[in-house]
């Protein structure tokens, strides 16, 4: 069964692979926001940190 | 063979790397930038790998940790100069000025008078841009001298030192589209077109990806500019004009490419993947 862990944006369940790994970035499917995987065991997402200026390629 | 995998987070690119070290049974350790902490003075504690592949969203997080590993001797892709000139708008509109690769006119200025002065010999519009910045954050497409005044006089009192740095580009009138290629060492591998309504084209705000061929003089172009910024594996943005050719706008140290492997049918991960472990061979 996919990894499923709860947005702490909006609340809705976010569905993970299961290969996830630490410091992932997902998006949540009812919000949108991104989410970083800051834990896979036990499974927790936090707010992804907001772009910085010197953010790129 | 050992490599070290730095990176701030994982990325749909960071991923597709990950899986094309795995796919190659080469063995890795991920190294999160944000947790590192440098004992400069020690010397080289640790940090026994054969090459780094450098993946950070921070370009200031980049810069800092390669300069230690490569003053350490620790081999990594990109070098800290790359990572450097790229990561300068001027540091790589000079090196592509010194090495005669073709670019939109620019101009430098270092006060809001002078850029003003700099600006009006241009004539309108012209495009100003951060010297530090990505994904086409802070351009200034500028129509007339009253909104010219208006950002510099921003740029002067709001942003941080380094706005004080006017870099002024002449506006260049892509038709809606520019390309991105792909180098890697000494080829170019593949590349898109970007294609968008407005005028920034970047992928990261919506610009659509479809592939572009990559003949001889794109080739040459792009070699010829990646190698002016010190080589490696970096993406080259290219304006198509009708009268002067191909110009390039920019080159970029830690590319992005999660749109550009369809498009372009080119397995960009598998070769950035390939050239890491030539480094580390010392074969590139």
């Amino acid at each position: 069964m996919a990894k499923q862990v709860e947005c702490p944006e909006c609340g809705a369940t976010v569905e993970l692979d299961d290969d996830v790994i630490s410091g992932e970035i997902v998006e949540c499917p009812d919000c949108a926001v991104e989410l970083e995987v800051t834990s896979v065991d036990p499974l927790e997402v936090e707010l992804a940190p907001e772009e910085d200026e010197d953010w790129g390629e | 063979m050992r490599i070290g995998f730095l990176y701030s987070r994982v990325r749909v690119e960071e991923k597709l790397l990950l899986e094309a070290l795995d796919r190659r049974g080469l063995s890795y350790e991920l190294i999160d930038d944000r947790s590192l902490v440098f004992d400069v003075t020690a010397g080289r504690s640790g940090w026994s790998y054969d090459v780094v592949l450098e993946r950070c969203v921070n370009q200031s997080h980049a810069l800092y940790a390669l300069k230690v590993l490569n003053d350490w001797g620790v081999k990594t892709v990109n070098r800290f100069e790359v990572v450097r000139d790229c990561g300068d708008k001027l540091f790589t509109t000079s090196l592509l000025a010194a090495a005669g690769v073709p670019q939109p006119r620019t101009r430098l200025a270092l006060t809001p008078d002078a850029a003003l002065q700099a600006i009006e010999e241009f004539g309108y519009p012209v495009v100003l841009k951060p010297v530090v910045g990505s994904w086409g954050r802070l351009l200034a497409k500028i129509n007339d001298r009253e909104a010219a005044e208006a950002v510099i006089e921003h740029k002067d009192v709001l942003g941080s030192y380094q706005h004080g740095i006017i870099y002024i580009q002449e506006y260049v009138e892509k038709r809606g589209r520019d390309i991105r290629a792909f180098v890697v060492g000494d080829e170019t591998i593949g590349a898109i077109y970007r294609e968008s309504p407005h005028w920034i084209t970047n992928t990261a705000r919506g610009g659509k990806a479809s592939n572009c061929p990559v003949g001889d003089d794109l080739n040459r172009l792009c070699v010829g500019a990646a190698q002016a910024l010190g080589g490696g594996v970096v993406a080259v943005d290219v304006f198509e004009t009708e009268d002067r050719g191909y110009l390039v706008n920019e080159v970029n140290h830690t590319m992005e490419f999660r749109n550009s492997i369809a498009p372009t049918g080119v397995d960009i991960p598998g070769r950035i993947v390939e050239y890491a472990v030539a480094v580390a061979e010392g074969r590139a």
